[in-house]
């Protein structure tokens, strides 16, 4: 059983700017929770502060017994996998290589052994990419860079991947996919931390979700419990309509509140 | 080592015998073993120092060319581009300018390293922080400029027009009457440095994901920064107190190696550094044979091949993935 990864009553400034301000929660394995919120909401922050980047104003990030910011860095990479958003590949690099940038933290001295090729086999089988392994990323397609860069964060094989708006740019065939991939790694026993806008899809693929807005906690559960619409009216100035249809929360948002808070 | 390691080793090696035989008299290794003979001189004192040099040199250059676009994620970062070679050159110029190189041989190498190592930790303070290609050119613009002047402003303060045409002919460029002191004192810098270079393989990979990814996967930025400031110092620094700014060594060998090692960064240092140093071998022995009236300086001579080369990267778009695709 993995450790379990939380922060409490965490407090994040950057510039002249409170981004977290006390938000304390414990993620589990085994689950995909789904971070939501408004932009600026200081959800990439929350991922960053997990993933043992972002320094604390106040209160702390725990793995286990162990602070995040006393752990060495190459066991805390080995235990956390960061997926951050809008990735740009600098090189031209085959699929297998970027794939085998994951085992970077598992690596020796003297590169790759045998185990860590095993691990980006599977992952690249995982993720659907194994048939393409030679190709260049350069020549992928967006649906196909999206999923080779989620391989990369299978291939550590970490007890927690955390992916800062994965989705963006997908269309919703491959959102549908990758979101699969984050399931199968729950299904393993991994605690999976997804940042998304998409509501439905949401609504679809959390176990839980924690809603974010102006640096605090506003809405933490089942994703039937958390997104009311009292809520999505007060965090994102909608007008939505939420109800459960054969089996299946859907939310319509119906239109923008007048009045801007 | 690979299959692209060995050809180009093998070239080296070739390339260094052709040019330890060849000039207006034919050296054979086998005079070495006859110390009396008058080509013995020649192949010992002239020809070898250059070779050497040439070696030393141009693979320092290569292998920080590599590291440097590695770390820039910008297919046109070199020491020269990004100006490092440019303040070692100043510090190089100061040094001579204040009589240092009387009192001490090593004042050159240390103080060219450590105009280099000031022009890094400029370049790191102004760009470091960036992900884009543009910044890293311009903090290099800029200190291309501040080192350029340093070096006007001690050659228009120089003592005299000795001490003026020594510092002159020294900025040009050259492995020209190099002796085996000078490789003696160039090359603890340069090995040192190369050795440092190759520490940084695996962080340089991982920053093909960015600096948010590279730091997710448990390297150190700030580590690796440092590190790449160091070796680039001792390397450059010392190359250039040598020999002179030889620009676009750094530039070219990594870009044309790319596509041979998979475009990975850490596979493509050690072909950067033979192939460094089979370029300036050739150009220098270029230069040296060529039926020139006065023997052609060879960062003349690289300019004149890297100033196009640098142009064609730029129009085709070698900062991939930023400038061309339009991500």
């Amino acid at each position: 059983m993995s450790a379990s990864l939380r922060v409490e009553g965490l407090s994040v400034r950057l510039g002249a700017r409170e981004v977290l301000d006390g938000v304390s929660l414990a993620l589990q394995a085994g689950q995909v929770t789904v971070i939501l919120g408004p932009n600026g909401a200081g959800k990439s922050t929350l991922i960053g502060a997990l993933a043992g980047l972002v320094p604390p104003r106040a209160g702390s990030v725990w793995l286990g017994s162990e602070r995040l910011e006393t752990l060495d860095r190459r066991l805390r990479a080995r235990r956390i996998a960061l997926l951050p958003q809008h990735t740009d590949i600098a090189w031209p690099i085959s699929v297998r290589s970027l794939a085998e940038l994951g085992r970077i933290p598992h690596q020796g001295a003297f590169g790759l052994g045998e185990p860590d090729r095993l691990a980006v086999d599977r992952a690249l089988v995982r993720a659907g990419v194994d048939a393409f392994a030679d190709r260049p990323v350069a020549e992928l397609s967006g649906g196909e860079r999206a999923r080779v860069l989620i391989a990369r964060g299978l291939a550590g094989e970490a007890d927690w991947l955390l992916a800062d708006e994965p989705l963006t740019g997908l269309d919703p065939g491959h959102a549908l996919d990758a979101l699969a991939l984050f399931r199968g790694e729950a299904a393993r026993g991994a605690g999976v931390l997804l940042s998304l806008h998409d509501l439905d899809l949401a609504a679809r693929i959390a176990d839980r979700v924690i809603v974010l807005a102006e640096g605090r906690v506003q809405a933490d559960g089942a994703p039937a419990d958390a997104l009311t619409s009292a809520l999505l009216q007060r965090v994102y100035g909608v007008t939505a309509e939420v109800r459960v249809t054969a089996g299946r929360l859907r939310i319509d948002i119906l239109g923008r509140d007048g009045h801007g808070e | 080592m690979t299959r692209l390691e060995g050809v180009l080793l093998a070239g080296l090696a070739l390339l260094a015998f052709g040019s330890l035989w060849a000039g207006p008299v034919a050296t054979p290794l086998a005079v070495l073993a006859h110390p009396d003979d008058p080509r013995f001189i020649i192949l010992t004192q002239l020809r070898l120092p250059r070779v050497l040099l040439a070696v030393l040199v141009g693979g320092a250059m290569g292998l920080s060319g590599a590291a440097l676009q590695g770390y820039s994620r910008n297919a046109l970062a070199d020491p020269g581009v990004l100006g490092v070679s440019s303040m070692a050159s100043a510090g190089a110029v100061i040094a001579l300018y204040f009589g240092l190189t009387a009192v001490t041989p090593w004042a050159l190498p240390v103080s060219a390293a450590l105009g280099a190592a000031l022009g890094g930790v400029l370049l790191m303070t102004l760009a470091g922080w960036s992900e884009s290609a543009t910044t890293f050119i311009l903090a290099g613009v800029l200190l291309n400029t501040l080192g350029g002047a340093a070096t006007a402003l001690a050659l228009s303060l120089a003592p005299g027009p000795w001490a003026q045409a020594e510092i002159i002919n020294w900025l040009m460029g050259s492995l020209t009457d190099r002796s085996l002191d000078e490789v003696g004192l160039a090359a603890p810098f340069i090995l040192a440095g190369c050795g440092l270079i190759f520490l940084t393989g695996r962080a340089l990979d991982a920053l093909t994901l960015g600096e948010a990814a590279a730091a997710g996967l448990g390297v150190s930025l700030r580590g690796l920064r440092v590190l790449l400031v160091a070796a680039v110092a001792l390397s450059a620094g010392a190359s250039v107190a040598v020999s002179g700014v030889i620009g676009f060594v750094g530039l070219i060998v990594p870009h044309l190696l790319r596509p041979h090692v998979g475009a990975r960064p850490s596979a493509l240092l050690r072909p950067s550094l033979i192939g460094g140093a089979i370029l300036l071998l050739a150009a220098d022995t270029a230069v040296r044979l060529a039926p020139t009236p006065a023997e052609l300086k060879l960062g003349v001579a690289m300019a004149v091949i890297g100033a196009p080369f640098f142009l064609l990267v730029l129009v085709r778009g070698g900062v991939q993935g930023r400038w061309s695709a339009g991500r």
